[in-house]
């Protein structure tokens, strides 16, 4: 899944027919400027950060002249919203805003289809009206195989109780933003307010959007709007190698095959660091169940390469991969590493178990590589590899 | 017994001239499941062998199912054709269906979701992304190595692999009567509730191992289900403790959003529904020891 910057959101939605404010977005206050003078009058000037609460944060100011437009985006650039840096600008023309609304449609894992949510008290946190006053939201079910038409779109509107005098903008942005729900597929596509102004015209002021992963294959131009999202150079490395990385702040590399299990070695690695001054794991790396020597010297490479990890655990139980494979895996990713001119000096313990795991482990243990450490179940190797980390913090 | 699929199952397999569709066929033919043909479109009135069994594949699976009386199907079509194969096997109304296939976008799966609910829920659908099912001794459709664990008396559903196979190896000495793969999608057509209830059903299962992972909220459902209607014991696991919100740790579906789906809620949901839930997938495996030698 993918969560986008608002103005790729925006930008979405514009590509789809929705009513939108124009803008622009920026990473410069001169580029910033340069937009506001396009638009003319007066600008909002709002931080691009994935991150709520930018506006109690300082990080969406109004400007009304171009020079002051540039001189927002030089104090709102750079800030850091709860860890997150802002690198980017959106600059868009203001609305004067009579009402503000709430519409999306969304996943419903439960009932293994999507929602729409819909209500007339928008400009908040959804779950927070829905707490406060749940006759205001609108909760209707789509068929996945019949979609949003014309008619089920009316009865949304009925259901939120939108004034009469919206109801047809409401409709039509309820059917477009379905369609563009589907064409991208999506997860989430949240507007947030969704807007009657003074004149009353119904515009989408937000945009939140989250993206299927699964489906980029059909949709070649989503990279663009990905390769953006991830900001840890770790996290990108691994996605050029194709490897399921995910970055965590410990000091205990993780290599495993299998979600379920990597997973769970993260949070026995977690348990045992508390006997030993609260190391804890490093990140998070599915190899897969293939685990090919190839695969694992790119995992391998990848987590030596964090400069926070004191100490890797690779741990595999061999499924349809026999444990001796795995075994000459590692053994010859080390070698590949040192062929790569790396220079691994940090320890590692190896936990292997299932499918031919003696065989694997005779192998592990004639190649004799000082670095690597054979423990034989999963609680023991954690012990080991957080007391290893331990030791070299 | 086991649930689902048993030594009576006749299996096709969608996808079985590909890769890793052949590599698997071979492997379940060695592990004793009784498949019966393949489908791939184009290539129907063909044999494919496997060490010396020559299975006839079909372009349809209607035409396999009225040829061979099929009455399950493993899926391992890539991704792209996957939507269209589930559609395909729920219209010639074939009575399981299980999906390998990993990443299938979440439109397709609701769809082909939506399709089998509409047209009268007549297939049960196992996964996406999912291991498939093992009645040890029995039959075997998907990719759970056979030769960990033998037949016995514990019944197992697990939305991951890996931590399937982990605890079937650690419990290899006492036996499973089916363990289940449900997947880590975020749409899944089996749920851990239903095979709760068939495991509850099943007069060959004694006592049933749950593993879940964070994301979602299927697990608090299920530990409603169990306090309402499972009088057999459970014990749980849930991996993901560590986890940090917004972050998909791998499987698609394990994301924590906000408040919703961490490791702690489902844990307290389980064990206020007397499910008891190990710290670590041995602790868990050492519970089930003690209920299965003290019966």
């Amino acid at each position: 899944m993918v969560d986008l910057y608002e103005y790729q959101g925006r930008e979405l939605f514009a590509r789809h027919g929705l009513p939108v404010l124009g803008g622009g977005v920026a990473e410069t206050p001169e580029a910033a400027r340069a937009i506001a003078e396009r638009l003319g009058g007066r600008v909002v000037v709002k931080a691009q950060v994935k991150v709520g609460g930018r506006g109690k944060a300082g990080g969406v100011k109004l400007a009304d002249t171009a020079e002051e437009a540039q001189a927002r985006a030089a104090d709102i650039l750079g800030m850091d919203i709860k860890g997150h840096i802002v690198h980017q600008v959106m600059i868009t023309t203001t609305a004067d805003i009579a009402e503000e609304y709430y519409f999306s449609y969304l996943l419903d894992r439960a009932d293994r289809t999507f929602l729409c949510i819909a209500s007339v008290a928008g400009g908040m946190e959804i779950e927070q009206v829905a707490h406060e006053a749940p006759e205001k939201v609108a909760k209707v079910l789509i068929d996945a195989t019949k979609g949003v038409d014309d008619a089920t779109a009316r009865e949304i509107v009925a259901k939120g109780g939108f004034p009469t005098e919206v109801a047809d903008q409401v409709v039509d942005i309820a059917v477009k933003l379905w369609q563009a729900f589907v064409a991208e597929d999506a997860t989430l596509v949240e507007v947030n307010p969704l807007a009657r102004t003074g004149d009353g015209t119904v515009l989408c002021l937000d945009a939140k959007v989250t993206l299927d992963a699964n489906a980029d294959f059909r949709h070649p131009d989503h990279a663009a709007w990905e390769d953006q999202a991830a900001d840890d150079p770790l996290e990108q490395a691994a996605k050029a190698r194709d490897l399921n990385y995910v970055k965590l702040d410990g000091e205990v590399g993780i290599i495993g095959n299998g979600a379920g299990l990597v997973m769970s070695t993260l949070d026995v690695v977690a348990y045992a660091g508390e006997a030993y001054g609260g190391v804890k794991p490093a990140n998070f790396l599915d190899i897969g169940g293939g685990a090919s020597a190839e695969v694992m010297a790119n995992g391998l490479e990848i987590v030596l390469s964090d400069p926070a990890v004191k100490s890797v655990f690779v741990n595999v139980f061999g499924g349809i991969t026999a444990c001796d494979a795995v075994a000459n895996g590692i053994v010859s990713a080390l070698d590949l590493l040192k062929q790569r001119g790396e220079d691994v000096t940090k320890p590692l313990v190896v936990r292997l178990d299932g499918n031919n795991a003696e065989e694997g482990r005779r192998i592990l243990d004639s190649a004799a590589n000082p670095l690597v450490e054979r423990v034989d179940t999963m609680d023991g190797a954690a012990q080991r590899v957080a007391e290893l980390a331990a030791a070299g913090v | 017994m086991a649930i689902w699929l048993t030594k009576d199952s006749k299996v096709i397999v969608q996808g079985m001239t590909g890769s890793e569709g052949s590599r698997h066929t071979r492997r379940m033919l060695r592990a004793g499941t009784n498949i019966v043909g393949g489908v791939t479109p184009g290539k129907g009135g063909q044999k494919a062998d496997f060490d010396g069994n020559a299975l006839s594949v079909f372009n349809s699976v209607s035409e396999a199912m009225a040829e061979t009386a099929a009455d399950a199907t493993v899926i391992f079509v890539p991704p792209k054709f996957a939507k269209s194969a589930v559609i395909e096997a729920v219209d010639a109304g074939i009575g399981l269906a299980v999906v390998i296939t990993e990443g299938i976008p979440v439109h397709d799966t609701a769809t082909f979701w939506a399709h089998n609910v509409g047209t009268g829920q007549k297939t049960r659908i196992v996964g996406p992304n999912c291991p498939g099912i093992a009645s040890p001794g029995q039959s075997n459709a998907g990719i759970i190595p056979a030769d960990i664990t033998g037949a016995g008396r514990i019944g197992l559903v697990s939305k991951s692999g890996t931590l399937t196979y982990q605890m079937m190896y650690e419990l290899r000495d006492i036996g499973f009567s089916t363990a289940v793969g449900i997947g880590g999608d975020p749409v899944i057509g089996t749920t851990h509730i239903d095979a709760l209830a068939a495991f509850q059903a099943d007069p060959d299962t004694d006592a049933i191992v749950m593993i879940g992972e964070i994301g979602g909220d299927a697990e608090e459902r299920a530990a409603d289900f169990i306090r309402a209607s499972v009088t057999k014991p459970v014990v749980g696991y849930i991996a993901g403790f560590t986890a940090p919100p917004g972050k998909t740790m791998g499987h698609a579906g394990a994301i924590i959003s906000g408040s919703l789906g961490t490791a702690e809620a489902k844990k307290v949901a389980l064990e206020a529904a007397g499910v008891s839930v190990g710290k670590t997938p041995s602790e868990t495996a050492r519970l089930m020891r003690e209920i299965m030698l003290t019966r």
